[in-house]
């Protein structure tokens, strides 16, 4: 069996007579692993720039979509692998691979860089024991999107600060399916970053949570039932068709042409929704706060998207160079400069938000500045829960549960399973993976941040 | 194929070696590769299997017994996505096998454009099934933008919600519509083959158009329907990426196929040790599948 | 006559029909490529619009399609030749020297197939990692080879099958070897059916996409890998992701047109008779 080996690898390395080409240069290579959002295109496009600064420094970028790209950085960090040396990463992800010992951590950052310039629940996000360990490249709470002139057109009033109740009455009055116009859009598309980053607050706003301090789930409570009844309601009668498939994307492009009334999503859509050349309602789009319920105070939402370094990277210095070069000052200005200033990647810094260009550029910036400053993702629940996070539930093991459990509230909207089934079996789905994974676990995994 | 038979045959020049010599040195190198290809994998998949391995978690670790296979086993989406899986091969199979039967006797007559007529009908055979999966989803029956929304509402219709009302429909639509290509390729082929004169004398003899097909045509395409049925079933049982882009395996659990449910507990929670086990229950299943499919269809394939 | 007549015009009717139908997925795809991404979404689809190539200038902006398009070239033809370097031996034992054993061997590579990779990825890439042949061409190759075998194993032994006997008898009357015999008297015989195996396996090498997408990250990426940067980013996406998988489709659709006839001789094995 050795022989055959040998042969196929001699004989494989015959044939991939390029192999080689790329490899072994005197410089540095890093491999820069990056979702392919907007905001990070940009990046790509961009760094060209970077690299006649830095003659020595070269990038290989791997752009992938973000499912694939989790599980591909995922498997080579936890494997030790050693692929990449630049990753974009959330902030559900920095705290537990820090934890890991998997991410570099940031010390010593040049004073150019201005490290308190940065945005407070973005850093502390992103922060273990006291250090970095990523830096953002672009942060957002969420926010309730809606259309003025559908509004104007309806005699209703958006207020500042909306409750789900009102937005149920607003979604009814506004939906007309003859000219395809759905009162309402919200994520439906199955994963624990789409359709559960929505059902998760909406379930804190209406007083319930995921696990009780002793980490026993609290899917099959009456105040899941009410929550997730209210989303399936008006999913149903004011929601587009399709809505299982649409995520954050799907969403945006349906708002975006103009065939939804209301949408509560990420705060990042803003910049895309405010700009004629990528929507057709730039002018007619108005904002609010998310919505709140009859449980008010609870975790908000806070999502950012970072670079990180893994410890398994052999070019550590190089890597932190392009990082800091990308979540920079004058990254940004480089972005107004090439697409103008609604188009910088935003939730990051406070000195965005005080340039008065920024400003004129982008109407919402006061309001998103606000809704990210407040945003308090590890506030309390109704009860007092053992875990952090807003729209998502700081455990490894959430990646899964929350993927299983939003498919069987997908299943509630197609009609497939009732409402109380779908919780029972959600409820039954967490018990079993919570428990194969061994919780409750020693006090040392609650008390380590 | 006739002409290929009647090349004549260069003279090899005479040789020493032994007249009845060893096959090993032949078949080694495949049955080798191919054996540390399964069995490497295979020994490390069942080693996993019995052990907490968890790549998110290093601190969970140690010897797990029995624990992930009964894991999998009362886990309710385990039966559900076997069901799932013979349900999507099945049907499958059936529409791909009836559809290109006849679509094969349509090619088969004469018409005008006929060959780039066929060229355009075996065109999905060679499209990459990701690009696929995301054509259907997004162009096709996006019920808002959708070419099948525009043409409902066109006829005064709702339009239809595939992937929510008929999410197991749709993944049968799709992967149908990329291997009925092949099965018409390899059914066009056999039926250009048949005898055309006992075709005539059966019609001499009254024969009616189905009389024909079901006397003559159809015994005639046995074996070329066995070959469709041994490689689509192969790749079918496999099927990942049409379920991934559409549907990721929802909603609920309609459309989460064995592969699929694997790929969920391994790559979603990262936990090694209850994706090995899954993937040797997926061997097993294989291996069952395989000698069914020897029973069946094998025999006609003279194996 | 006339009914033959009419029978013609139905029939060319109902070819067109059914050929433009099984196509349309793909022609909507092109045609939407060349559209404004406000134009991919209109509704009802517009079937008349001023063509652009804005998404193709964009798609190549941002991920260099040529790079991407020498890979999958290399990879699936390497994979190919490699899992012919190993096939051919094995079918022509299997089918000239069969031993009670033959049967179940090939059943058994058959069934390897059946394993969904899902279920290996994580010790495969730990293997992988530990040879240092993550994201290499080399790597892949030797996957794809391995991932093929079963089946282009099982296509050259029934292709090998058809060959008469008496061909090789007489050639074995004068005493050529196993090597001359397969080199003289089979390879030429069964070229069609090598030839057409070797194109099965280089389509199917072309499409895979789970290993591709796993085991690589720029240097060795194929084309499946460039589509995965496109299916579902931020922002209107239709034309984007249209023009990137025309250009990802286009060379081997082409390549599988000009080589269908090639490529059903071998498909068929003796299923035509």
């Amino acid at each position: 069996m050795g022989p055959s080996v040998n042969r196929a690898l001699y004989v494989s390395a015959g044939l991939s007579f390029l192999l080689a080409a790329g490899a072994a240069r005197a410089d540095t290579t890093l491999t820069v692993a990056t979702v392919n959002n907007g905001d990070m295109v940009v990046m790509q496009k961009l760094s060209s720039q970077f690299e006649s600064q830095h003659p020595d420094i070269h990038l290989r970028w791997v752009v992938l979509e973000e499912n694939v790209l989790r599980q591909r950085v995922t498997t080579d960090i936890a494997t030790h692998a050693g692929q990449f040396d630049v990753l974009t990463i959330g902030n559900y992800e920095v705290p537990i691979w820090a934890r890991q010992g998997w991410l570099e951590p940031f010390e010593n950052l040049p004073a150019a860089y201005d490290v308190d310039d940065l945005l407070g629940p973005v850093r502390e996000g992103i922060t273990y024991k006291g250090k970095l360990y990523g830096l953002p490249f672009y942060g957002e709470s969420a926010m309730t999107y809606y259309r003025t002139d559908l509004f104007e057109k309806a005699g209703l009033k958006m207020p500042d600060a909306p409750t789900f109740a009102q937005v149920r009455e607003f979604a009814d009055k506004i939906t007309n399916k003859d000219t395809q116009t759905y009162g309402i859009c919200l994520r439906g598309k199955p994963g624990w970053g789409e359709n559960m980053a929505f059902i998760t607050p909406l379930v804190d706003a209406f007083g319930g949570q995921w696990f009780d301090a002793s980490w026993k789930p609290t899917i099959d409570t009456p105040q899941w039932k009410s929550a997730v009844s209210w989303y399936v309601d008006i999913m149903k009668k004011d929601g587009p068709p399709g809505a299982t498939s649409n995520g954050f994307n799907e969403n945006l492009a349906l708002f975006a042409s103009g065939h939804c009334g209301m949408w509560m999503d990420a705060t990042v859509a803003a910049g895309l929704l405010f700009d004629p050349k990528q929507s057709q309602v730039s002018k007619t789009t108005g904002f609010a706060s998310f919505p709140t319920g009859e449980f008010k105070g609870g975790p908000t939402w806070l999502w950012s998207w970072n670079l990180g370094i893994p410890s398994s990277s052999k070019n550590v210095d190089a890597a932190k160079t392009f990082i800091t070069w990308a979540t920079s000052k004058d990254y940004i200005k480089l972005v107004a400069k090439e697409n103008g200033w609604v188009a910088v990647p935003p939730g990051t810094r406070k000195s965005t938000y005080d340039n008065p260009d920024y400003q004129k550029a982008a109407p919402f910036s006061s309001f998103v500045l606000k809704a990210i400053e407040s945003a308090n993702p590890n506030g309390q629940t109704a009860h007092p829960r053992p875990y952090q996070g807003a729209q998502f539930v700081g455990i490894p093991e959430f990646q899964g549960i929350g993927t299983q459990v939003g498919q069987t509230i997908a299943g509630t909207l197609t009609g497939n399973t009732t409402i109380e089934q779908a919780l029972k079996s959600a409820q039954s789905a967490t018990e079993r993976t919570m428990r194969q994974a061994g919780y409750p676990k020693a006090a040392e995994k609650e008390a380590s941040k | 194929m006739s002409s290929a038979s009647a090349t004549s045959v260069a003279v090899p020049p005479r040789s020493d070696t032994s007249r009845t010599p060893s096959m090993m040195p032949l078949l080694a190198p495949a049955v080798g590769v191919l054996l540390i290809w399964s069995i490497v994998p295979l020994v490390m998949t069942v080693w996993f299997s019995f052990k907490n391995y968890n790549l998110m978690d290093p601190t969970v670790s140690g010897w797990a017994g029995i624990d992930n296979y009964s894991y999998l086993i009362t886990d309710p989406d385990f039966w559900v996505s076997l069901l799932n899986t013979l349900v999507l091969v099945g049907s499958v199979l059936v529409i791909t096998v009836v559809g290109g039967t006849l679509l094969a006797v349509l090619f088969d007559q004469n018409f005008p454009g006929q060959g780039v007529a066929r060229l355009l009908a075996i065109a999905p055979f060679f499209v990459m099934p990701t690009v696929a999966a995301l054509i259907w989803k997004n162009l096709m029956m996006h019920p808002i933008y959708g070419v099948l929304g525009s043409v409902a509402r066109g006829l005064g219709m709702t339009p239809i919600d595939w992937f929510a009302d008929y999410p197991m429909v749709s993944v049968i639509i799709i992967v149908s519509w990329e291997w009925l290509p092949f099965a018409l390729l390899i059914l066009l082929t056999a039926v250009q083959s048949l005898d055309r004169e006992q075709l005539e004398a059966a019609r001499m003899d009254g024969a009616g158009a189905f009389a024909q097909f079901f006397y003559i045509t159809l015994p005639h395409l046995r074996r070329a329907i066995s070959v469709v049925v041994m490689i689509e079933t192969i790749f079918l049982l496999t099927i990942f990426a049409e379920i991934f882009v559409t549907t990721a395996g929802g909603p609920g659990n309609a459309t989460t196929n064995l592969a699929f449910l694997i790929y969920a507990r391994a790559l979603l929670q990262f936990d090694v040790g209850g994706a090995s086990a899954g993937g040797i229950v997926a061997i097993l299943l294989a291996n069952i599948v395989a000698f069914f499919l020897v029973r069946s269809v094998a025999r006609n394939l003279e194996v | 006559m006339k009914d033959s007549a009419a029978k013609r015009i139905f029939i060319t009717i109902l070819g067109w029909l059914v050929a433009l139908l099984l196509a349309f997925p793909i022609i909507w795809m092109v045609m939407t490529s060349f559209k404004t991404e406000t134009d991919a979404i209109s509704t009802p689809p517009l079937f008349v619009w001023h063509p652009t190539v804005a998404s193709y200038a964009e798609v190549q902006e941002r991920a260099n399609y040529f790079s991407f398009a020498l890979n999958s070239i290399l990879i699936s033809v390497g994979g190919s030749l490699l899992a012919l370097a190993f096939s051919v031996p094995a079918a022509y034992a299997m089918a000239f020297h069969p031993t009670p054993r033959t049967r179940s061997t090939l059943l058994w590579m058959l069934s390897t197939k059946m394993l969904p990779p899902v279920g290996v990825l994580v010790p495969i890439y730990l293997l992988f990692s530990s040879l240092n042949i993550l994201d290499t061409r080399g790597g892949l190759i030797i996957v794809y080879a391995l991932m093929n075998l079963p089946i282009v194993v099982w296509m050259l032994f029934t292709f090998f099958k058809e060959v008469p006997r008496e061909i090789l008898e007489a050639g074995r009357m004068d005493g050529a070897g196993v090597w001359n015999e397969m080199r003289y008297l089979l390879m030429p015989l069964t070229l069609p059916g090598i030839a057409s195996t070797g194109l099965l396996s280089l389509i199917l090498c072309w499409n895979e996409a789970f290993w591709s997408l796993n085991l690589t990250s720029s240097a060795a990426a194929p084309l499946t890998t460039f589509i995965a940067s496109f299916s579902s980013p931020e922002g209107l996406f239709f034309a984007k992701l249209s023009a990137a998988s025309t250009i990802a489709v286009a060379p081997i659709l082409i390549f599988g047109w000009l080589s269908q006839r090639q490529l059903v001789r071998g498909m068929t094995f003796g299923a035509v008779k």
